[in-house]
């Protein structure tokens, strides 16, 4: 089956982006396949590249990057939710001439249409942090 | 095309909830799919009439809401019991385009969907 999931919740915060994480690790597991992540509202703080949590706490960030790369996963995050909480690719920051830009690899930036191409493209769409 | 529907529960104002589903039935819109929006939960508020969210420098969510026929989006419903709850009659909605559902109709409405989405 496919699956696309769906992540609206700040990482650490709420428990919604690890569940998300670990249900997509699972599926996977299963041999479903995964379509696409979209992150949306709050849960474009999933990636930022500057955020770096106390040795000895779960890395979500970094586990998130490592799936995408193990599995060619897309990670697409709403462009005007991550704009409008400081998440800048490069690209983004030389056109609002901002001084630096924080988007982890393995993400990309892109419009609500992703999210409605992986509810269309998938038979399940997971949503997390509603 | 697929039947997508949007599930609205969240007041309007106190989060980006509200605000951030109406851009996703826009976007469904935009790409012809089969949208349709069901209110329910604190959701209802948002039908409410004579909002006046200028005062904190927000933009009316209802006139957002009655915007929705003019990009397609037009099968709008709501939970009748959701609505009585919270004290809020028919005739109070700002919407006169939208559908009250009772409990066993909202499951048909789920059952009858290609995908969900949650807001």
């Amino acid at each position: 089956m496919i699956f696309s999931i769906c992540v609206y919740a700040a990482p650490y915060s709420s428990q919604a982006s690890y569940s998300a994480y670990q249900f997509a690790r699972s599926l996977l597991a299963q041999g479903h396949k995964l379509h696409r992540v979209f992150f949306y509202q709050d849960g474009v703080f999933n990636a930022t590249k500057l955020a770096t949590p106390p040795q000895g706490e779960f890395d979500l960030y970094e586990a998130w990057q490592t799936l995408a790369k193990e599995h060619n996963i897309d990670l697409a995050v709403c462009i005007a939710a991550a704009l409008k909480r400081g998440v800048l690719n490069k690209e983004e920051s030389v056109r609002y001439q901002k001084e630096a830009n924080n988007l982890a690899d393995g993400f990309s930036l892109s419009g609500l249409g992703q999210l409605i191409d992986a509810a269309v493209d998938s038979d399940r769409l997971i949503t997390f942090g509603s | 095309m697929k039947k997508i529907l949007l599930v609205s529960r969240h007041a309007p104002y106190g989060s980006s909830m509200a605000k951030d589903a109406i851009d996703v039935a826009l976007a469904a819109a935009i790409y012809d799919q089969d949208i349709s929006i069901l209110f329910m939960d604190d959701g209802i508020f948002q039908l409410t009439k004579e909002q006046n969210a200028s005062e904190i420098s927000q933009k009316n969510i209802n006139a957002m809401l009655s915007a929705f026929p003019l990009y397609g989006v037009e099968k709008l419903y709501f939970h009748l019991s959701s609505a009585i709850q919270r004290g809020i009659k028919i005739d109070e909605l700002a919407l006169d385009n939208i559908t009250a559902l009772h409990d066993e109709e909202i499951s048909t409405l789920l059952n009858s969907q290609d995908q969900v989405l949650s807001f």
